[in-house]
């Protein structure tokens, strides 16, 4: 796969002739290696609890709530059966997944305000701890791509 | 008794688990491949062997951080510290924020900066530069982003070229993935006594 193959650039619409091209090439090995993250968050061959396409759905949603639509999109497609949780405006989803959702918002939006209680809480939802280790891995890594891809995209403009 | 640590400091507090982590002796292969424990290697913190839960994961980013803060050229180390501890800043990681601000402080072997940062936290009056790249990295930190065209070129303005503020938002956002682990799935933590 070529860097600009990769989930952050090609979403984030960087090319071989973009602005920010020369940039990224001097940290190729960096995406090559973000990209095998997202195979590892998105797709291992261990996943747990959590399915490929409930990853994806959770992905998909934390993208959403990052204001990034395109990677939201880029995930939704791969949601499957889970689709209606990539939505937070939604609200549709099955009741046992609720503190799931609700953990996951919060890592995501308000990472700072995390107590110990919401890790109780899933806990107590019968989520084992390495399933809550999975989940913490995939809200951390949406977090970074999508940082990462909103400063390629602010150096990718082509006004400056 | 140990004490949780809710003030940003320089003096790196004890990290407490919230779940269990992964023993040593009841480890797979590929926790262990993941761990790279070797007969020369035995000693695997806390926090590395609850990540071992998700050895996959742990497997490809210990080499992707590493690269993102240690490769030569670009962003001098202490500036991609500084992205760090903006970041770890705006997600009130405890733990983060002293193991880089001490980083920071002893690259720049100096603590000015660092104790500017956790007097003022985001108000902090650095010089030009460092005040640039610690605002970009606050505001990149928040849910949604918030940099703009303005952010980029006060960089700019402060010297940056594209590849250093390339390699600034990379180790931030790599501290949007650290901090959700370090702050989500333990607690800073301090012996009383």
């Amino acid at each position: 796969m070529s860097m600009f193959d990769t989930t952050a650039l090609s979403v984030a619409g960087v090319a071989a002739d973009s602005p920010v091209a020369a940039a990224a090439l001097t940290r190729s090995g960096i995406f090559d290696m973000s990209q095998a993250a997202e195979t590892a968050v998105l797709a291992p061959r261990e996943a747990g609890a959590w399915s490929h396409e409930l990853r994806a759905a959770l992905a998909a949603r934390i993208a959403w709530l990052n204001g990034d639509s395109a990677l939201s999109d880029h995930y939704r497609a791969r949601a499957g059966d889970m689709v209606a949780l990539a939505d937070p405006e939604a609200g549709t989803f099955p009741p046992d997944l609720a503190p799931v959702i609700a953990f996951m918002d919060k890592v995501a939006q308000q990472t700072g305000r995390v107590v110990a209680g919401d890790i109780a809480a899933l806990q107590a939802a019968n989520v084992s701890d390495a399933d809550i280790v999975r989940l913490a891995e995939l809200n951390a890594f949406i977090s970074y791509q999508v940082r990462v891809m909103a400063g390629l995209r602010l150096l990718n403009r082509s006004d400056r | 008794m140990s004490k949780i640590v809710h003030a940003f400091t320089r003096t790196v507090p004890k990290w407490q688990p919230r779940v269990v982590p992964v023993k040593l002796d009841e480890a797979t292969d590929a926790q262990l491949d993941a761990l790279q424990v070797t007969p020369s290697n035995t000693k695997v913190s806390d926090y590395v062997l609850v990540l071992a839960h998700d050895f996959e994961t742990l497997k490809v980013r210990s080499p992707l951080f590493n690269a993102i803060m240690y490769d030569p050229g670009g962003l001098s180390r202490s500036e991609r510290e500084l992205g760090a501890i903006g970041a770890s800043i705006v997600n009130r990681c405890i733990y983060c924020a002293a193991v880089h601000a001490s980083r920071h402080a002893q690259l720049e072997k100096n603590t000015d900066v660092t104790d500017r940062i956790f007097a003022a936290g985001k108000n902090a009056d650095l010089a030009p530069r460092d005040k640039a790249i610690f605002d970009f990295s606050l505001k990149l930190s928040e849910c949604p982003p918030q940099i703009g065209p303005s952010d980029l070129e006060a960089l700019s303005d402060a010297g940056l070229t594209d590849a250093e503020v390339l390699d600034l938002v990379l180790s931030t956002s790599l501290f949007g993935w650290a901090n959700r682990l370090m702050h989500v799935l333990g607690d800073p933590v301090r012996d009383e006594g």
